[in-house]
């Protein structure tokens, strides 16, 4: 079967152990975590979780029946093919000189790249938006040679008054 | 001291009798200390094991048996590690055990401290939740929540790991104990669709199987399965620990399927057109090859676990929820269809191809498992062990009711009969328990036989013994040209010798002329445990057969006359 990136949101308890029984879901079955991204939810008895992993859709499913048998696991949902706010933060950190600063500055402006850093030889920015949107600054970057680059992997929260899993 | 200083293990100990428990099998350690010398003033029974995963068995035979969860209290480090193969046939075969391990103080933790183990990371893929206490006001809480969790909705092990400090803290009694599991929900609601879309396929079908298993058990279904088999006349199969679910002597009851079933219950399956699984999560062992299983029948799938839903088998119905509560909904919405020339077929089939073996000749192991369970009856509980005689001993124990059939089945765990039976004839002392183990399963817990000689209990130990690993020489004679490799038990002791040494009665059992008068004379001996050698054929081989991952149609009704292919299954 056919392999594909996938979004899962969940709301889990926050305990020590959730995080590997989770992570331990995914590794029996062979699936390769992408991203993962903890916070406290609303209420600080509850963790969100945002994964994004690649394998086939028919043992994500399997999966997914998994994660909600888990006790912590208060709800799991793939969110891959609904419309909901998917946001990622990154800082990039590109090499620049006196040549091609002024170059650098408009990829960074047309992309509403923040500025966070720069120095002699370097320039670090800030960059929000769709994961999509951060590949393409990052393929923009490239041709002036990126140095570092931190990611925070993807979140997303359910649109309007519908509650995110 | 006075009844305000209680620590953290006198409360625990009391919430754990409050569940109903009378036994705790386990084995102390330094770590556990405060745990022990809290059960010197409790009414629980401690069953002293001489190893930890005996005690582990000990508590799964208990609860199979008792429908109770099943306690272990162990130490730390190796105590603990010592539990994990009974985890993992727990966590398998759905079984409540609840597993109490000492752990080296809070601020030694993570400091490769003696007989320090990370417990419950090294078991998050074997047990259905666990307990890392860190706060003493916690335990009780946890308390309940474990034997909550372990013993409802699809029941599994719990563990609880129990820093030494912790549980000698002196706590509040009346801390707050309540407990919300929001992530749990231990008994979905079945949808009202889903039964009726079943019922109208099950009232469509003429040529319609049940296919039962633990699940069913577990739920306590017996009742209601009678019925609907009563009123749709449904040909059943069970699983291996689907035993006595629906009792195996009536005309409709077809044995066990799969890889050892019987021909006439795969028949059955293949020439179905409906399969009704009840709490049987279609197996590898029946199933095979998943792609190619019963392509022509339409399925439906009962289980209160979401998880067990398309896992190997894409199913055309299934219902979520507790099978008792699931049949007993559809029972009024179902249509008796036409079965008659159905029930004609399988009853050919049943007597076409009967399971068979010789009383003369070399001593049979069917023979003397067979006589045995004749002569224990109905109301004996049968544990087994794990290879040919549990083979044998699933095709020709005939049981009757539910909890009378011990067996380990998705881990396939040597060791298990013999300990688990200890466990069973806690359960309640009238009955008669019988283990039926071989030779190699029985010499990996055997030490228990001093915990089962304390307690005198009188187990018949039915030791199939052809000293050989006799389902794996199978395999290699059968698949692997006869090349016999670390399968001859050379140096196994004499079985006689050892039961007296451990105080226990011991009786040979060489000829087929001799089993009555030998079995008879065992089911007699009641001041103890005793084992039966019965030194059987050596090269019997366990048939019907399917080659694992064949399907079932590819099944072997006697040694084949011609070179097979290596299986594609695993195991």
């Amino acid at each position: 079967m056919k392999n594909s990136q996938h979004t899962i949101s969940l709301l889990v308890c926050n305990r020590p152990g959730a995080l590997i029984r989770i992570a331990l879901v995914f590794a029996r079955r062979g699936f390769n975590i992408d991203s993962l991204v903890v916070s406290e939810s609303k209420d600080p008895l509850y963790s969100r979780m945002n994964i994004v992993a690649t394998g086939d859709t028919k043992t994500l499913q399997l999966m997914l029946n998994q994660l909600n048998k888990l006790i912590d696991v208060v709800h799991a949902k793939d969110y891959s093919d609904t419309d909901v706010i998917q946001k990622e933060l990154a800082l990039i950190k590109v090499e620049c000189n006196d040549n091609n600063r002024t170059a650098i500055l408009q990829i960074a402006d047309a992309f509403k790249c923040r500025n966070v850093d720069i120095s002699d030889s370097t320039m670090t920015f800030q960059v929000t938006g769709k994961s999509s949107k951060i590949d393409a600054v990052r393929k923009m970057f490239e041709s002036y040679n990126v140095l570092e680059i931190v990611r925070t992997g993807k979140i997303l929260m359910a649109r309007g008054d519908e509650e995110t899993a | 001291m006075s009844n305000t200083e209680r620590t953290a293990a006198d409360v625990m100990i009391d919430i754990i009798h409050q569940q109903g428990v009378d036994y705790i099998f386990g084995l102390p350690g330094g770590a556990a200390i405060p745990m022990f010398d809290a059960l010197v003033q409790s009414p629980i029974e401690l069953v002293l094991t001489r190893h930890e995963q005996g005690a582990a068995h000990m508590a799964d035979g208990y609860a199979r048996a008792s429908g109770k969860p099943g306690v272990v209290l162990v130490t730390s480090g190796p105590g603990a590690t010592n539990t994990i193969t009974g985890l993992l046939t727990a966590h398998m075969d759905s079984v409540p055990i609840v597993v109490i391990c000492g752990q080296q103080t809070t601020g030694n933790l993570g400091l490769d401290t003696f007989q320090e183990a990370d417990i419950s990371g090294i078991t998050f893929p074997l047990v259905k939740h666990s307990y890392l206490v860190k706060n003493p006001q916690d335990l009780p809480r946890i308390t309940k929540e474990a034997f909550h969790i372990a013993s409802t909705g699809r029941p599994g092990p719990v563990i609880i790991d129990l820093p030494k400090d912790v549980s000698s803290s002196i706590i509040d009694e009346n801390v707050d104990s309540s407990f919300s599991i929001p992530g749990y929900n231990n008994d979905p609601e079945p949808n009202p669709e889903d039964i009726a879309q079943a019922a109208a396929m099950i009232s469509r079908s003429t040529k319609p199987v049940f296919l039962l298993g633990h699940g069913a058990i577990i739920s306590g279904a017996s009742k209601e399965i009678a019925e609907i088999v009563k009123k749709m006349q449904i040909p059943v199969v069970n699983t291996l620990l689907g035993k006595g679910i629906f009792p195996e002597t009536h005309e409709l009851h077809l044995g066990m399927p799969g890889m050892h079933g019987s021909a006439y219950a795969n028949k059955a399956l293949i020439n179905a057109d409906l399969i009704i699984s009840v709490g049987a999560r279609w197996d590898d062992r029946i199933a095979g090859n998943p792609d190619k299983f019963c392509p022509d029948a339409l399925k439906i799938h009962i289980d209160i676990d979401p998880a067990e839903i398309n896992k190997s088998i894409q199913v055309d119905c299934a219902i979520i929820g507790d099978a008792r509560k699931v049949l007993d909904k559809m029972y009024s919405l179902l249509k008796p269809a036409d079965t008659e020339k159905w029930l004609k077929q399988v009853a050919r089939w049943k007597r076409d191809y009967p399971l068979k073996y010789k009383k003369e000749g070399k001593l049979k192991a069917q023979h003397v498992i067979e006589e045995m369970a004749q002569l224990a009856g109905p109301d004996a509980i049968i544990t087994t062990d794990v290879g040919q005689h549990q083979m044998w001993a699933a095709q020709f124990c005939l049981t009757e009711k539910p909890n009378h059939w011990i067996s380990s089945g998705g881990a396939g765990t040597m060791g298990f009969g013999f300990p688990s039976a200890i466990g069973a004839a806690l359960a309640d002392r009238s009955r008669t328990v019988v283990a039926v183990v071989g030779d190699g399963g029985f010499q990996m817990t055997l030490c228990e036989l001093a915990t089962a000689f304390n307690l005198k209990l009188p187990i018949k130990i039915l030791l199939i013994n052809n000293n050989y690993l006799g389902m794996v020489r199978q395999w290699q004679s059968m698949f692997y040209e006869n090349r016999l490799s670390g399968v001859d038990l050379v140096g196994n002791p004499d079985f006689v010798r050892l039961a007296s040494a451990y105080g226990c009665k011991g009786f040979r059992l060489k000829r087929s002329a001799d089993v009555k008068k030998v079995l008879t004379a065992a089911m007699e001996y009641n001041d103890g445990p005793c084992i039966i050698d019965a030194e059987v054929a050596q090269q019997d081989d366990v048939f019907p057969m399917v080659p694992a991952g064949a399907t079932l149609d590819n099944m072997l009704l006697e040694p084949p006359k011609y070179k097979l292919d290596k299986p594609e299954g695993s195991t």
